[in-house]
């Protein structure tokens, strides 16, 4: 492990995103401090997704800032993202583990270790020299995960980690997910998925077309929603 | 018939003289492949990965070039060789050095499109990624040439068919001397033209048969390497 470097917290001060003529993301400000799982819950389009991709420091926001421990330049070495659809790498999966390790600059005496727990941590071992693209696809989401955690980051991105995936390969990337939670690493995860969100979450924000209409606890937010948007999709109606 | 029959026996007599067309063949050729690899491959890397003014002017004049005639290109470093030309000092026409010239003149265009496409295309999967892990440019490049290698072999088989098959450009620039610069293709023009067949039907078979192997070993290291890697 490296020491703690000053990611936290990512402050998005009234940041706005616009792809030409279209907003997708309109004066979203948002503060993501230490803590428990931070989950970003809306409809298909909402932003969510550009708005992990902001905050890991992938897009650079039209209007507003964004901060990382108070700095707007700081270098992404404590940040990690998983994308919906992660990109299999064409080596191993313990390759793909290696690869990740050496661009995080880790010092090479330790990529070995350093494989072999993180295949372990997601129940991979026996799979370390299978090609990557060879693994099913919740095998493969769970190499993505690993392969984020070897940058060893102080705050995680996952967006949609479990869209595709059936009950059982969603519950082993939830139990990763809990057990890299409990070991202090930030966790910022979109999902539409709103029993995963209730499971993992421990504050909440929904988002409806580019804006944070609500958030906070999520015990609150699911017990007491303040908007009307926010009791619309907690009941399973369309947020359109 | 007959002239079949005594091309075989030309082949499986291993004729010294064969023997050494076949050499010059092979490593003229190889050669000019290997220098094209060393200069297409990155240079397809560069332009799949850069956006600059002309880039689309620039992809169109590489997809051109892989039709450039070779007797054009053998005419070029004539021009370039020869006494009066810039690098007449050098000493290099009617030597393999000036066909092996030539032949990357020809090879580094097909390289360098195939592999501009190839990188480009993984480069589109692997975008997200790199920009995820922080990857810089020369990392970035490095990735993708190590991980498209398999399917950069298609290329350079390419660039090697058309070295081998090629002989309009080395005749201009060898010269076709016996026993120095004559190759299988310059050898069975002229054999054929002095009706020596069972030597250009030798040859012939010889050269399909060089073709075949390569390309069927490199086949192989493919697939073998996309068992390994995915």
């Amino acid at each position: 492990m490296r020491g703690p470097v000053a990611e936290l917290p990512i402050l998005l001060d009234k940041v706005q995103v616009a792809a030409g003529k279209i907003s997708i993301l309109g004066e979203i400000s948002l503060t993501i401090s230490s803590g428990a799982p931070t989950v970003l819950i809306g409809p298909n389009g909402a932003g969510k997704t550009t708005l992990l991709r902001v905050a890991m420091g992938l897009i650079p926001p039209t209007q507003g800032r964004v901060t990382w421990g108070g700095r707007e330049d700081a270098a992404p070495t404590r940040r990690a993202i998983m994308f919906q659809r992660p990109v299999m790498l064409r080596r191993s999966a313990a390759g793909n583990i290696r690869y990740a390790l050496k661009t995080a600059a880790l010092p090479r005496d330790g990529w070995e270790r350093q494989t072999a727990d993180l295949l372990k941590l997601v129940g991979l071992t026996g799979l370390a020299q299978r090609p990557a693209r060879r693994l099913s696809g919740g095998e493969q989401q769970r190499l993505a995960l690993a392969r984020a955690l070897a940058r060893d980051p102080a705050v995680l991105f996952l967006d949609e980690p479990t869209a595709s995936l059936d009950p059982a390969a969603t519950v082993a990337i939830e139990d990763i997910v809990a057990t890299v939670a409990a070991r202090g690493v930030k966790v910022v995860m979109s999902t539409h998925d709103l029993g995963q969100a209730k499971r993992i979450g421990g504050e909440i924000a929904l988002l409806h077309r580019g804006r944070i209409v609500e958030s906070g606890a999520t015990g609150t937010f699911f017990t007491d929603p303040k908007t009307e948007e926010a009791r619309k999709f907690i009941a399973g109606e369309l947020l359109v | 018939m007959n002239t079949d029959l005594s091309a075989l026996q030309l082949v499986l007599s291993a004729d010294p003289s064969l023997i050494a067309i076949v050499r010059l063949s092979l490593l003229v050729s190889l050669t000019a492949v290997l220098l094209a690899a060393a200069i297409g491959v990155p240079l397809g890397a560069l332009i799949a990965l850069t956006r600059f003014r002309g880039r689309e002017a620039a992809i169109v004049a590489l997809n051109a070039l892989m039709g450039l005639p070779p007797v054009v290109a053998g005419l070029a470093v004539f021009l370039a060789l020869s006494r009066s030309g810039p690098l007449g000092a050098w000493g290099l026409l009617f030597t393999p050095q000036a066909m092996v010239i030539a032949q990357t003149i020809l090879v580094t265009p097909i390289i360098a499109a195939l592999s501009r496409q190839t990188i480009e295309d993984l480069w589109v999967e692997y975008r997200d990624e790199f920009a995820a892990m922080n990857v810089g440019p020369f990392g970035r490049i490095a990735t993708l040439i190590w991980d498209a290698r398999f399917s950069l072999v298609t290329a350079l088989l390419a660039g090697f068919g058309r070295a081998a098959a090629e002989v309009g450009a080395i005749i201009i620039v060898g010269g076709n001397i016996d026993g120095f610069t004559r190759t299988m293709t310059t050898a069975i023009a002229l054999e054929t033209s002095k009706g020596n067949l069972p030597l250009a039907v030798g040859l012939g078979l010889v050269l399909i048969a060089i073709v075949i192997v390569i390309n069927a070993l490199a086949w192989g290291a493919r697939r073998a390497g996309e068992r390994y890697a995915g």
